[in-house]
């Protein structure tokens, strides 16, 4: 019973990551209506830029975040306006190509200039005890800083200019431009912040698993399970929908052998498609 | 609106038939081996084709149809020691049964919803063969050499799956030249352009869409059960690699999305280069790289591919550029 506990405990903290990055994919979705397939890449970016200022120039993995987050979001404004911009409005086809490009060009460089070798952040930051749970300290700060990006994420979207641009273009663009919303700089602006929140998710997977440049292949689908669940288009529901895929994460070994886990992933992924594609969560 | 009276399918065909047949004359081992890759691509993006090019519904999963088929055929051979051709059929029509099944259910779905469940479907699929034991599981399964006996030794066994591959791609082409020149590829190319409008002028789009699929998933499985059979093993992760689903895509898009010729030339140009770069000094490390970056630029600059530019280009030759 005390290992379920134990298991079903870490499972959720890493579903408060697994969120994190599956929130960017859906904010992406959500406002311009592209499925994002560079999401896994970048998410891999993201562990490479924190072991980078870690291992070369000894900067604290938690403080590497501040600047692997700045850089999600220049990386996301260049995809954006390179690979992005001219497809908006073109057939699925397109945009779904063209982001799975940038995805092909990033861990072709990458493989080219890191190998596939596996790399880890050796810093330790030991656990913590609870009653009877033993808890990774990394993975609680992990859950703690997808709380805190998560609820600056609502601020931002609810409370400033810019935010509530951007819920005006996702809501209805034609509109949006009337009322004079440069919908272009808006659409780069949510496609950053949606490129921002993977490479913080890789940065804080980083610190606690090891990682090669071929990570993001793992974690890309599971962004796609939890949009799925989570309502493609609604950033909350990620994050609750990520929630509960660490917990089946967590349990599922439970019961039966962990190479299971992926089987029913993605069969209930496709269910939920089937059923109800609005998700779980999403409004009808 | 025969497909047997368009020259440009005739061009397709006859490029396919004179090429593989002349490989067969010179009974060259190098060329050979070059040719079963290019035939293997163009039957595969040949048979995507119908789903993207005329029906419009991007599908992720297309390798799905290619490993479920493949190790349907090769268990049979394998654990059954059944003879190749029966093998072949079958995994063509498992391949062929599980679209149908599959497509009930998820052609429901439309644009990204569908592209997306059918990424789910591969990762899946993979997931439970690596875990089903009657097909060996994460190690697979392989074929005993002396099952190439019957065949008249390794050596002819090879000769033999090449000369099946070839009646397979040219199969796969005679069907897609038939089905964009009749009036099924008339109603698949209405869904395309706008399936509302497409229902609302009488074209069954479920019972089309459902059709295609199935017949895309044909050739796939055939195919699947041939290369698994020379190479005389078959895994989980050779039989559904994501990756190879995209390269598919490329190659479609390369040379033209909705035409016979298209992805002929698209799998063709698609496998040069490839080789090219694999074995170039400079770009032998920056390959996928290199590859990305050109189908960003087909993407973005000439998303007609090819014969699409080409077609819009040259007008007198549009009637043999099908």
């Amino acid at each position: 019973m005390g290992q379920l506990l134990a298991s079903l405990v870490d499972g959720l903290l890493l579903g408060f990551v697994y969120g994190m990055a599956a929130m960017g994919l859906s904010l992406i979705w959500g406002v311009m209506r592209v499925i994002n397939l560079s999401h896994g890449a970048i998410m891999t970016l993201g562990m490479f830029a924190t072991y980078l200022l870690f291992s070369l120039l000894g900067v604290n993995p938690y403080l590497a975040l501040f600047i692997v987050a700045a850089l999600g979001l220049l990386f996301g404004f260049l995809v954006y306006w390179v690979a992005v911009h001219r497809v908006i409005n073109a057939p699925h086809l397109s945009s779904l190509l063209a982001t799975f490009a940038v995805n092909m060009i990033i861990i072709g460089v990458g493989t080219a200039v890191f190998t596939t070798s596996p790399r880890n952040i050796d810093f330790a930051l030991g656990s913590v005890e609870i009653g009877p749970l033993t808890l990774q300290a990394s993975r609680l700060i992990a859950a703690l800083v997808t709380a805190i990006a998560t609820a600056t994420l609502y601020l931002f979207l609810y409370r400033t200019y810019p935010g509530k641009a951007i819920r005006a273009v996702a809501n209805n663009r034609a509109s949006a431009e009337l009322m004079g919303i440069a919908s272009a700089r808006v659409l780069a602006l949510s496609f950053g912040i949606g490129t921002m929140l993977a490479a913080l998710a890789g940065g804080l997977i980083s610190t606690f698993f090891p990682f090669t440049i071929l990570s993001g292949d793992a974690y890309e689908p599971r962004s796609f399970v939890i949009c799925v669940l989570g309502g493609l288009g609604n950033p909350l529901g990620a994050l609750i929908g990520g929630l509960i895929l660490g917990t089946m994460e967590g349990l599922i070994p439970a019961f039966m052998p962990v190479s299971w886990v992926p089987v029913i992933e993605f069969v209930m992924f496709v269910l939920i498609l089937l059923v109800r594609p609005s998700g779980l969560l999403g409004a009808r | 609106m025969n497909a047997w009276r368009q020259p440009g399918c005739w061009l397709a065909w006859l490029c396919v038939a004179v090429g593989g047949l002349a490989i067969l004359v010179t009974r060259d081992n190098t060329l050979r081996e070059v040719a079963f890759t290019l035939l293997m691509f163009a039957a595969m993006a040949s048979s995507l084709n119908i789903m993207i090019g005329y029906t419009g519904y991007v599908n992720f999963g297309h390798i799905v149809f290619f490993g479920l088929g493949g190790y349907t055929g090769f268990y049979l051979i394998s654990q059954h020691a059944w003879p190749l051709y029966p093998a072949v059929l079958v995994g063509g029509l498992a391949a062929a049964v599980v679209a149908g099944l599959l497509g009930s259910a998820i052609l429901r779905l439309r644009g990204a919803y569908f592209a997306l469940a059918t990424i789910g479907i591969n990762e899946a699929a993979r997931a439970f063969v690596n875990n089903f034991g009657p097909f060996g599981g994460p190690t697979g399964m392989f074929v005993n050499f002396a099952a190439y006996r019957q065949y008249g030794g390794a050596a002819q066994a090879l000769w033999l799956t090449y000369t099946l591959l070839l009646a397979t791609t040219l199969f796969t082409l005679i069907t897609s030249g038939m089905v964009r020149h009749s009036r099924f590829g008339l109603g698949l190319m209405g869904i395309r352009e706008d399936e509302d409008a497409a229902m609302v002028m009488g074209v069954n789009a479920p019972r089309l869409k459902a059709m295609a699929y199935v017949l895309s998933a044909l050739s796939p499985g055939m195919v699947g059960t041939l290369f698994f059979f020379k190479n005389g093993n078959v895994e989980p992760g050779d039989a559904f690699r994501l990756h190879m689903s995209i390269e598919m895509l490329v190659m479609v898009m390369l040379g033209g999305q909705g035409t016979v010729l298209g992805p002929v030339l698209g799998a063709v140009m698609y496998e040069r280069l490839r080789g090219y770069l694999l074995t170039s000094a400079i770009f032998k490390h920056l390959h996928l790289a290199f590859a990305g970056l050109s189908l960003l630029l087909i993407v973005l600059f000439v998303p007609a591919g090819v014969v699409g530019w080409l077609r819009g280009r040259l007008p007198r030759l549009r009637r043999l550029l099908a």
